[in-house]
C-alpha cells in the first residue's frame, strides 16, 4: 500500500514537472508580447492626442509599463500596457459620446 | 395554437412602437433646440439660471465665487481681505509694469489707456489674426515684441502683472465683444462646446462643477458658480500655496478631472476664456482674488 502510494506520489510529481515546463513558454511573458501590447496602446493614446482627450491615467499606466519592461518584468509591463490601451479608448469613445451630447447640458 | 397569431402581431405592434420612440429620443437627442448660436441669449439664460438658483445672492456678489455661496467661509474671507494673500503680487506686479524695458519701453506702451483699467475688455477677437487675444497672451506678445523673453503663463510673474492690471479695473464691468465676424462666433462656440463637454477618467465637464453644482462640496471645497468665475482672475489659492493665473486653472481643473491638460493659451483654452467672459458681462471685475 506504501509502496503504491510512493509510486503514485512520483508519478504525480513527474507529471506537474512535465506539465509545468510544458506550460512555461505559454504563461511566461516575453519582451516581443510586451512590444505587441506597448504599440497597441500607443496606438490608442495618440489616437486620443489627436482628439485633444487624453487621461492622465493612460499616460501613467503607459508609462508604468514601460518602467516594469525596463525593468525586465514583462508580465507587469504588460498588465499596464492593456490597462493604458483600454483607458486611451474609453477616453476616444468619450470624446466620440461627447461630440454632440454636451448640448444637451446648454443652459437655455 | 389558434392564439399564436395575435400574440406575435402584439409583439410586433410593441416593438415597432418601441423602436419608434427610440428613434425619436435619438433625433430629440441629436438636435436640440438650436443650431444657430446666439451669445446675447446664451447670456441672457445663463445669467438667469445662477439668479433663479440663487436668489439670496445678489448678481454682482458671483463674482466672489465660493464666498457667495457659504456664510461661513465669507466671514473668514471678509477677515482675511484685512490683510489679503495676494497682496505681495499686487505690489511685485506694479513695480513690474512701470519698470522699463532693456529698449525703454514699458507694457504701458503696447496697450491702450497705458494698461490701466482695461481688464473688463479682455479677451478679445482679433479680426486682424482671426483669433481670441486674452490679457496673458497680450502681455507676452509686448514682452516678445520688446526683446524680452516671454514670462510661464501659469503663475509667478505672469499673475502678478495681471494681478495689477486687474485690480486697476476692480469694479468696472466686464464688457467683452463679439464683432459681425463669423469667426469671432466660431471662436465663441468652440469656447462654449470646450466648458460644456466632459473629459478626463472622471467624466466631469466645466460646467458638472460650476453649473450644476455650484455651492455643493466636493471634497473640502466649495464650488464656486460659473457666473462671474473670470471676473476674479488671477486667484492666490491657499491649495497652490500662490498666485495662479487663468491660464493655471484651466488646466488645473483638467488635471483635477484626470484629463491630460492642454498647453496654457491653447486654442481651446483661449475659446474657453472668451466664452465665459461673454456670458458674465455686466459683472464687475473683482480680482485679484483669493481662493481657499
Amino acid at each position: 500500500m506504501s509502496e503504491n502510494r510512493t509510486r503514485m506520489m512520483r508519478s504525480l510529481l513527474l507529471i506537474s514537472g512535465l506539465l509545468l515546463a510544458a506550460s512555461a513558454p505559454a504563461f511566461a511573458a516575453s519582451e516581443a508580447d510586451f512590444k505587441s501590447a506597448y504599440a497597441a496602446a500607443a496606438a490608442a493614446e495618440k489616437e486620443a492626442d489627436a482628439i485633444r482627450d487624453q487621461w492622465t491615467t493612460a499616460e501613467a499606466a503607459l508609462k508604468a509599463a514601460r518602467k516594469a519592461a525596463d525593468a525586465g518584468n514583462f508580465d507587469q509591463a504588460i498588465a499596464a500596457a492593456k490597462q493604458a490601451e483600454a483607458l486611451a479608448k474609453a477616453a476616444i469613445f468619450q470624446a466620440a459620446s461627447e461630440k454632440d451630447r454636451w448640448k444637451d447640458a446648454e443652459v437655455r | 395554437m389558434r392564439a399564436g397569431p395575435p400574440i406575435r402581431l402584439g409583439t410586433a405592434v410593441l416593438s415597432l412602437a418601441a423602436l419608434a420612440l427610440a428613434v425619436f429620443a435619438l433625433n430629440a437627442r441629436a438636435a436640440p433646440a438650436s443650431e444657430t448660436p446666439d451669445p446675447v441669449a446664451d447670456a441672457k439664460a445663463f445669467r438667469d439660471y445662477f439668479v433663479k438658483k440663487f436668489p439670496t445672492v445678489k448678481p454682482d456678489d458671483f463674482v466672489n465665487g465660493p464666498y457667495s455661496m457659504n456664510q461661513d467661509m465669507r466671514k473668514q474671507w471678509e477677515d482675511m481681505e484685512q490683510f489679503p494673500p495676494y497682496e505681495f503680487a499686487l505690489e511685485a506686479g506694479k513695480e513690474m509694469f512701470s519698470k522699463p524695458f532693456k529698449n525703454g519701453k514699458t507694457y504701458a506702451d503696447c496697450f491702450s489707456n497705458g494698461g490701466i483699467g482695461i481688464r473688463q475688455n479682455y479677451p478679445y477677437f482679433d479680426e486682424k489674426e482671426g483669433k481670441v487675444i486674452t490679457l496673458e497672451l497680450a502681455l507676452n506678445r509686448c514682452r516678445e515684441v520688446n526683446g524680452e523673453a516671454p514670462l510661464s503663463y501659469m503663475k509667478d510673474d505672469m499673475a502678478a502683472l495681471t494681478a495689477y492690471m486687474a485690480y486697476t479695473s476692480r469694479g468696472k464691468l466686464m464688457d467683452i465683444k463679439i464683432p459681425n465676424d463669423p469667426r469671432a462666433l466660431a471662436a465663441y462656440e468652440n469656447g462654449k462646446r470646450y466648458f460644456y463637454t466632459r473629459r478626463g477618467q472622471l467624466n466631469f465637464s466645466c460646467a458638472s462643477c460650476h453649473v450644476q453644482n455650484p455651492g455643493e462640496r466636493i471634497r473640502a471645497e466649495i464650488l464656486a458658480p460659473a457666473l462671474g468665475i473670470l471676473n476674479a482672475m488671477p486667484i492666490y489659492r491657499s491649495e497652490w500655496g500662490g498666485m495662479g493665473t487663468i491660464s493655471r486653472r484651466f488646466v488645473s481643473c483638467n488635471s483635477q478631472v484626470r484629463a491630460v491638460a492642454l498647453e496654457p493659451q491653447s486654442e481651446e483654452y483661449r475659446d474657453l476664456e472668451y466664452y465665459l467672459s461673454y456670458v458674465s458681462n455686466g459683472l464687475p471685475i473683482s480680482g485679484p482674488g483669493s481662493r481657499p
